[in-house]
């Protein structure tokens, strides 16, 4: 299901030098038509290579305008439903329309820490270089997730 | 001024480059920064380090779209031995079990970590009802109990996985040490040891240039490898396949040309998954208790057990391997019972059952989420085609092949392994090419074969069920390994054969080519002098699905049928030096290709060396159509060499460092 750009609510992320979706889409699929050559439609973008789209949404859910969404692949499924999400800071919105018109809403949290606020080393020790070949990252007393393990185990040792 | 035919050269010399910023990308940056500075602090060495993705690591590599699970976990009741030989008996026996215990020793940290940073896991309360990671209950580091899945996976809200992943590794790395938008195309040897890595270059996506990178220490984790195979769905839907469409195999493809020892590239990953949009199955079967059965509803785990008892002992553990549960499922298709349900009333009908009234009204979402956090496509599938799963059962399918290293699969590189755990120190087999390392520890923990060259997550052979959270964890290992690495060398100065232009202009080629023989015919794509990536990746599909054991021969093949392969394949790499790019995108994708064709021919030549069927339900040698733990109880290895275009395979010995023993039940005849 390639995702597809509407045209009556992309504005080309206003003339910015890169445009939300061209950022973020792993597959450098998003591309904006400046000049309008390609589609028609200057200073709107599209996806240039629809068979290639993994779905993954993640231009959907970045896109500023609510401009892109999904119409499901032409060769494998039927016409007429959709999902679509609305990304917040804290959680996802995801409406969901079957094609028989049975609507569905789901919320889920997507983090529990406002955004941009990990501060990665606050609070963690100095690693010693003379540990350095030791098992064990520089977190090892802090994130109490290193597991030893029973020696007997190790059957060579 | 750069332009097309022109580009910009970019020069750069940093102590550690960090190719790709996947989850072991990201482990390895978060890692890295702290030992560097404690290396600072204490020898006074200021080591400079650069991460380079193709994409934005926002959202890149195979957790883009967010995950509903973290894989693997051990928590404090299961011994990373334990994990070791879940691992061995999934991947049919071979691997190395010093690897996979020193990830089961170190993952869980990176889990605690995520938490820490925001990202939301499910819970267990005191009265065993479960709740979603939003809910404010203790973490896990803190003895909070998590809500499994299975014995190693726990649930998540991980829409956001990546994100959180990222940022962490964003900070710590500040910005000016990322470069996004390159894509790397191929390693530099050093110019006094060709064994030594002396840096990477490639180019940006969105302008003219090439990037060149001298390095000390590469870490190469670029993910595994998708589309060397024809999709099952060939239209506008190839693009849904299982694995993540943008990792091509850049990671073996890179690491062989630059001489590095591959390891167990004849396995391959082939998921059953919900047919069409590869959603997950996993939450259904261990979550949710579902059972999945043939057209006429035969349970056929059950009905076909006896046929387990053709490959022991990997038949007889508790959970048999998976690719044997393909096998079963094969069976079934090929004998004309498919197709194959996953019988999804049943099993919430059941469910209602079980759960707490609260627990019943979130099941549905439930179930939801477990799509939506990391497979839309198969919510897609289920609104097309009104799919209610209390009401609807859905088709299952098993995919075209993958070949990855962190999943349920184990193709990768050698590398040097922990010395704490009883591994080998000298290699038993004769064979293996005189230059390359004896033991399973060659001084640099992660260092592949190729000095300087470190690798994790997929790019590490011969382990595998790593996931999400060992991928993090292997390149923080990783890390302290090129740390290490950069001090003992610290008067190493990289340096290339190659001019810069000449490194460049090959990076061009399929530009020099497209500019050159446009004009020659009217119609773009078709020309006598150039091929489009697309076509390159097209024949690529179709020789791999005809003669490789792809969809197209129900995962069959034979010795005959791999030499037909192995010409074939011959004739196109040739020709990828025709490749043509008409934009920086097609550049992009010609490279990918290329990197896919080099992939796939390591899959073929290490089929073709071991002569059995190691993986019955993955793929079938029909000349060696069994399992032969006397001959080939064994890695395959192989190195390539890339003057000569060729590669060797050699064995070298397995050895078991935990008791396999206690997995098994006696075999029931
Ligand atoms: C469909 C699917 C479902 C999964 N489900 C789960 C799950 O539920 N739980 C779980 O724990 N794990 C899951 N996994 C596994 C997990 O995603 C992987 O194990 C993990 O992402 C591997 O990390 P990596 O860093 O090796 O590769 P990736 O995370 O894939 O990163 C590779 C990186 O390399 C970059 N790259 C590629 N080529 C180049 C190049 N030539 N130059 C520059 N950069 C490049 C990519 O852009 C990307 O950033 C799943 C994987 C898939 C595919
Ligand atoms: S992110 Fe949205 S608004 Fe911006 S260019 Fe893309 S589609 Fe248009
Ligand atoms: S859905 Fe994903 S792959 Fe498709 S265009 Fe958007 S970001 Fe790219």
């Amino acid at each position: 299901m390639p995702t597809y750009v509407r045209t009556d609510k992309c504005d080309g992320c206003k003339g910015q030098d890169k445009t939300a979706c061209m950022y973020i889409c792993p597959h450098d699929l998003m591309k904006l038509d400046k000049d309008g050559s390609e589609t028609g439609h200057a200073m709107k973008a599209f996806n240039q290579e629809p068979d290639q789209c993994w779905e993954c949404y993640s231009c959907v859910k970045i896109c500023p305008q609510q401009a892109i969404e999904v119409r499901h692949y032409a060769d494998i499924v039927p016409l007429g439903g959709s999902v679509q999400p609305l990304r917040g800071s804290d959680s996802i919105m995801w409406t969901i329309k079957f094609r028989n018109g049975t609507l569905k809403r789901f919320k889920f949290p997507i983090r529990t820490t406002p955004e941009g606020s990990i501060d990665p080393y606050a609070g963690k020790p100095m690693p010693k270089i003379a540990d350095i070949e030791k098992p064990g990252f520089f977190t090892k007393g802090y994130a109490k997730g290193y597991r030893a393990g029973n020696p007997a185990e190790l059957i060579r040792k | 001024m750069a332009d097309f035919s022109n580009p910009e050269v970019v020069q750069e010399e940093v102590d550690i480059l960090i190719i790709g910023g996947g989850m072991a990308s990201c482990g390895a940056a978060y890692e890295v920064v702290r030992w560097a500075e404690a290396a600072k602090a204490e020898t006074g060495v200021d080591l400079k380090i650069k991460l380079v993705d193709k994409a934005a690591i926002d959202r890149s590599g195979a957790v883009a779209q967010g995950l509903s699970a973290i894989n693997t976990y051990i928590g404090d009741t299961q011994d990373p031995a334990d994990y070791a030989r879940m691992v061995s008996n999934d991947l049919m026996g071979i691997t190395r079990d010093d690897l996979t215990y020193d990830c089961g020793r170190h993952v869980d940290d990176s889990v605690h970590m995520f938490e820490e940073w925001g990202l939301p896991i499910w819970k267990t309360d005191e009265n065993g009802e479960r709740h979603d990671g939003a809910q404010g209950m203790t973490p896990l580091k803190d003895g909070g109990k998590c809500v499994r899945s299975g014995k190693w996976q726990i649930m998540i809200n991980g829409e956001s996985y990546k994100w959180i992943v990222a940022e962490a590794a964003k900070k710590a790395l500040g910005l000016d040490r990322i470069q996004e938008r390159v894509f790397i195309v191929h390693l530099i040897n050093d110019k006094n040891d060709p064994n030594r890595i002396a840096g990477a270059a490639g180019f940006s996506v969105r302008e003219n240039k090439v990037y060149i990178y001298k390095a000390k220490a590469i870490l190469l984790a670029a993910g595994g490898c998708v589309n060397i195979f024809r999709p099952r769905s060939v239209g506008e839907g190839q693009g849904r396949v299982w694995y993540a469409v943008w990792n091509a195999g850049s990671t073996y493809a890179m690491a062989a040309e630059a001489g590095a020892e591959l390891t167990m590239m004849e396995n391959r990953f082939v998921p059953a998954r919900f047919k069409d949009g590869y959603g997950p199955v996993g939450t259904w079967f261990l979550l949710f208790k579902a059972q999945a059965t043939n057209a006429f509803g035969e349970a056929y785990m059950a009905k076909n057990k006896d046929m387990l008892n053709d490959y022991p002992p990997y038949g007889q553990a508790a959970v048999p391997a998976s690719c044997l549960r393909n096998h079963l499922m094969l069976h079934e298709m090929q004998e004309g019972r498919g197709p194959i349900w996953m019988d999804t009333i049943t099993a919430l009908a059941k469910m209602r059952k079980k759960l707490t009234p609260r627990e019943v009204k979130n099941l549905e979402a439930e179930a939801w989420e477990d799509f939506l956090d990391m497979s839309v496509g198969q919510c897609g599938i289920w609104v097309g085609e009104n799919v209610d799963p209390g009401k609807k059962k859905s088709e299952l399918m098993p995919t075209e092949p993958y070949l990855l290293g962190s999943h349920s699969g184990c193709c990768g590189m050698w590398v040097s392994g922990p010395t704490d755990v009883g591994a080998p120190t000298k290699e038993e087999y004769s064979g293996v090419p005189a230059h390359l390392p004896s033991g399973w520890s060659w001084g640099y923990r992660s260092m592949t074969t190729v000095k300087g060259l470190f690798t994790a997550g997929d790019g590490v052979g011969a382990s595998g069920h790593k996931f999400s959270s060992g991928s993090h964890a292997e390149g923080r290992i990783a890390a302290k390994g090129m740390v290490k690495y950069c001090l003992d060398n610290k008067g190493f100065k990289p340096e290339f054969n190659e001019t810069p232009e000449q490194i460049a202009e090959v990076i061009w080629k399929p530009v020099r080519n497209y500019l050159e023989f446009k004009d020659y015919t009217t119609a773009i794509d078709v020309n006598p002098n150039y091929i489009t990536p697309k076509m390159l990746q097209f024949r690529l599909q179709k020789i791999m699905d005809e003669y490789v054991a792809g969809i197209a021969t129900y995962y069959k093949t034979n010795n005959v049928m791999l030499d037909i392969a192995e010409e074939k394949l011959g004739f196109l790499k040739e020709d990828a030096q025709k490749m043509r790019a008409k934009d920086l995108h097609e550049l992009l994708r010609a490279w990918e290709n290329y990197h896919r064709i080099l992939t796939a021919e390591a899959h073929m030549k290490h089929i073709q060396f071991r002569e059995e069927s190691r993986y019955p339900g993955f793929y079938y040698r029909m000349d060696k159509n069994f399992v032969d733990e006397k001959n080939w109880h064994c890695f395959v290895n192989s190195i390539y060499d890339k003057k000569t275009h060729t590669w060797t395979c050699f064995k070298r010995k397995h050895v078991d460092l935990v008791d396999k023993s206690k997995l098994f039940k006696a075999a029931a005849h």
